[in-house]
């Protein structure tokens, strides 16, 4: 589904993502996990682009990111992201941030959009917030909103980009489980994350990242218990305590 | 139509256009020094508790941003020695006011701009930096002097070079109270010769070459003098 | 200074009509508001130069704003009142050649407006519009412009009182707003010269000071709706 080959990034002298390659597979979920500065966001945000790579190339569901000969706003359409910050369309109400990709790229008819909204919202448990303001809506509900708005794309793949470290904690629950629900129904995720309690229950995959490279591609039983690399090793320690 | 400025390089224009220039910095610079001077003496009286005075300034300053500069010079050109004791009117009439009158207008304008920059500054400064001021041993002068208005200038860096520049473009509305300004000889050079383009397109590059020499200044002080807080 | 007003009250107001032009504060006003207005999408078009891909198009946009901002309005004003029958092969009236020196004036102003109010909406905006597969156009029109707008408000209302403002210059090419008509007055009235030019800027006082309050008002609801988001 995902394929990253020799993925290389620099900021002027920094080199950010150094020859980073791996797989993602069809209904896998891989949770990306690495001390601040690892480069885990820049990876996850070069996969629909919004940062570009200087070498290498990246391939999401059979098309290139990078070629020009694709239509880039046609592909990203097909990529669901999740923001840290949210990033909800504050001038528009729930329904209407839900719809706007749908109808506007996707050209559904209004109504038609209407009841793919509400059957979203449903599911993310805000059916009676669809015509909220997002001012209105906590942190926790905006971020499910979101995940709504991502899914109305109807992409075979969302990205995560660190969904709930942007939340008070009580609210980091609500947004894990609408999560969880969605890899238990085989949608492809990629997440980049702190929350080591939900990579250990629901990824198929773990990578641990520092300094722009990807230290360990292994699964979680793996990750856990053994994890070869020293500096995965530290990160783990730090992480329990 | 051709451009043949060399006509005003030299010779009688190249003078006139020269001393328009000299008058526009003089009146630029006097007005500059004594509105900033003006500006921190308004803010210290602001700063006083007494809420009449803050009224009064408040009432110069909104008197000085919402009416058009050249209505101020006229007021006081015109209108103010009207108002005058005989001794000082006769020696008002009997001429050579213009640049005095359009310094004061200019002057008071440009002070009540740059009191509310340098006010913005300073609320922009935590109220720990005066305690802290004060727990040394300061008095309130003296912590306005040594800790408050050092920092609040450098907060006020940005908003004061663009009324610096705002000012330097204000000096033209004196032509009309009849100072020698560059923009008066622009139009006195027109008048007597009819090279209207050529004189004009002068004009307005020495403006432009003015106006960027500030904007450069402006920057380099910004460098210079950086600030820990946003104003 | 109440006996001024009386007599000239009328005057001051819509200048010499309906026995001549409009003028007084009525044209002063309409003279802002048309300037603005016309001035409106030329900034536009240079505030999407300036945020734009397009090196040429940044520079010639940075280069019309510099070269407006630099130069003082009464110096465009002498250069319309040359250059528009030049240019037109025909005499204009001076209330549309101030118009046209406002106009280019105030375009350069708005268009700083116009730049701060599209890079001031926080990247997410765009990234999460742009992530969703809207184009670039469909970004601006979508969620870039209609934020953008509603914060520009409280400026465009300042850059309104500054326009009011800046009409007085133009009475220099025989255009008869107030100021034009507050010189009337005081050649009629020789020995009131004082009272005569505070009722003048005291027409002004009034109507800017009210529209600085009102840019105000809207700023802090506009901060507090925004507030209510982060």
């Amino acid at each position: 589904m995902i394929e990253l080959k020799n993925v290389n990034k620099w900021y002027g002298e920094y080199h950010a993502l150094n020859d980073v390659c791996g797989r993602v597979e069809k209904g896998q979920v891989l949770v990306v996990c690495g001390p601040s500065g690892s480069g885990k966001s820049t990876m996850i945000r070069t996969l629909n682009r919004l940062e570009n790579i200087q070498k290498g190339d990246i391939t999401v569901n059979g098309a290139s990111i990078y070629d020009p000969r694709n239509d880039l706003n046609k592909l990203r359409a097909s990529i669901g992201f999740v923001f840290q910050q949210f990033n909800l369309f504050p001038h528009y109400s729930v329904r209407e941030n839900v719809t706007l990709s749908a109808r506007k790229v996707f050209r559904m008819p209004a109504r038609e959009a209407d009841e793919l909204a509400e059957s979203l919202l449903a599911k993310v448990g805000l059916a009676h917030k669809i015509d909220a303001m997002p001012a209105n809506l906590s942190g926790g509900q905006q971020q499910r909103v979101a995940i709504a708005r991502a899914l109305a794309q109807r992409p075979p793949v969302i990205l995560f980009d660190e969904p709930t470290s942007a939340l008070d904690p009580e609210m980091v629950n609500e947004v894990l489980c609408v999560m969880k629900q969605l890899a238990a129904e085989g949608m492809t995720m990629v997440v980049v994350t702190h929350e080591m309690d939900f990579a250990r229950e629901v990824a198929d995959r773990i990578w641990f990242m520092d300094a722009g490279c990807i230290l360990e591609d292994s699964t979680p039983a793996e990750f856990f218990s053994a994890p070869r690399h020293p500096r995965a090793r530290k990160f783990l320690e730090d992480v329990r305590h | 139509m051709d451009l043949d400025i060399s006509f005003l390089l030299h010779g009688q224009y190249g003078e006139l256009l020269l001393d328009g220039l000299k008058t526009t910095l003089l009146v630029f610079a006097l007005s500059w020094l004594l509105g900033m001077a003006l500006a921190v003496v308004i803010v210290l009286l602001r700063a006083i508790p007494f809420r009449p005075l803050d009224a009064l300034m408040s009432l110069f300053v909104e008197y000085h941003r919402n009416v058009p500069t050249v209505v101020q010079i006229m007021v006081w050109y015109f209108g103010m020695p009207q108002v005058l004791p005989p001794g000082l009117k006769a020696y008002v009439n009997a001429g050579n006011t213009e640049l005095l009158f359009a310094v004061i207008a200019l002057s008071l304008n440009v002070s009540a701009y740059m009191s509310e920059d340098l006010r913005s500054g300073l609320k922009a400064i935590p109220a720990a930096q005066a305690e802290a001021g004060r727990a040394i041993g300061l008095g309130f002068l003296q912590s306005m002097r040594y800790v408050i208005l050092p920092q609040a200038l450098r907060i006020g860096v940005p908003p004061l070079v663009n009324r610096s520049l705002i000012l330097f473009k204000d000096t033209s509305l004196t032509m009309v109270i009849g100072v020698t300004d560059l923009t008066y000889q622009a139009k006195n050079i027109d008048n007597l010769t009819f090279r209207t383009f050529d004189v004009f397109a002068v004009t307005t590059l020495i403006y432009l070459l003015c106006s960027l020499a500030i904007m450069l200044v402006g920057s380099r002080v910004e460098k210079a003098f950086p600030s820990a807080y946003k104003g | 200074m109440l006996d001024i007003l009386q007599k000239y009250g009328a005057m001051f107001l819509v200048g010499s009509w309906p026995n001549g032009p409009l003028g007084g504060f009525a044209a002063t006003l309409l003279l802002a508001v048309l300037g603005l207005g016309l001035a409106f999408p030329i900034a536009v078009l240079l505030g999407f130069a300036r945020v734009g891909h397009y090196r040429l198009l940044r520079i010639l946009a940075t280069c019309w704003i510099t070269a407006f901002r630099g130069v003082p309005l009464i110096m465009i004003i002498f250069w319309a009142y040359f250059a528009v029958p030049l240019v037109t092969g025909m005499t204009i009236s001076a209330f549309k050649t101030a118009l046209v020196a406002i106009v280019l004036y105030e375009s350069a102003f708005l268009a700083e407006i116009v730049r701060a109010g599209l890079q001031g909406l926080p990247r997410g905006q765009t990234e999460a519009a742009r992530a969703a597969g809207l184009s670039y156009w469909q970004s601006m029109r979508y969620v870039i412009l209609p934020q953008a707008l509603v914060n520009m408000i409280p400026s465009l209302v300042s850059q309104f009182v500054s326009t009011i403002k800046a009409t007085s210059i133009v009475y220099v090419i025989g255009v008869e707003e107030v100021t034009f008509v507050g010189q009337q007055i005081n050649s009629i009235e020789l020995t009131s010269a004082l009272q005569t030019y505070l009722i003048l800027a005291g027409f002004y006082f009034a109507v800017c000071l009210a529209l600085s309050r009102l840019a105000a008002r809207i700023e802090t609801r506009i901060q507090k709706r925004r507030l209510g988001l982060a």
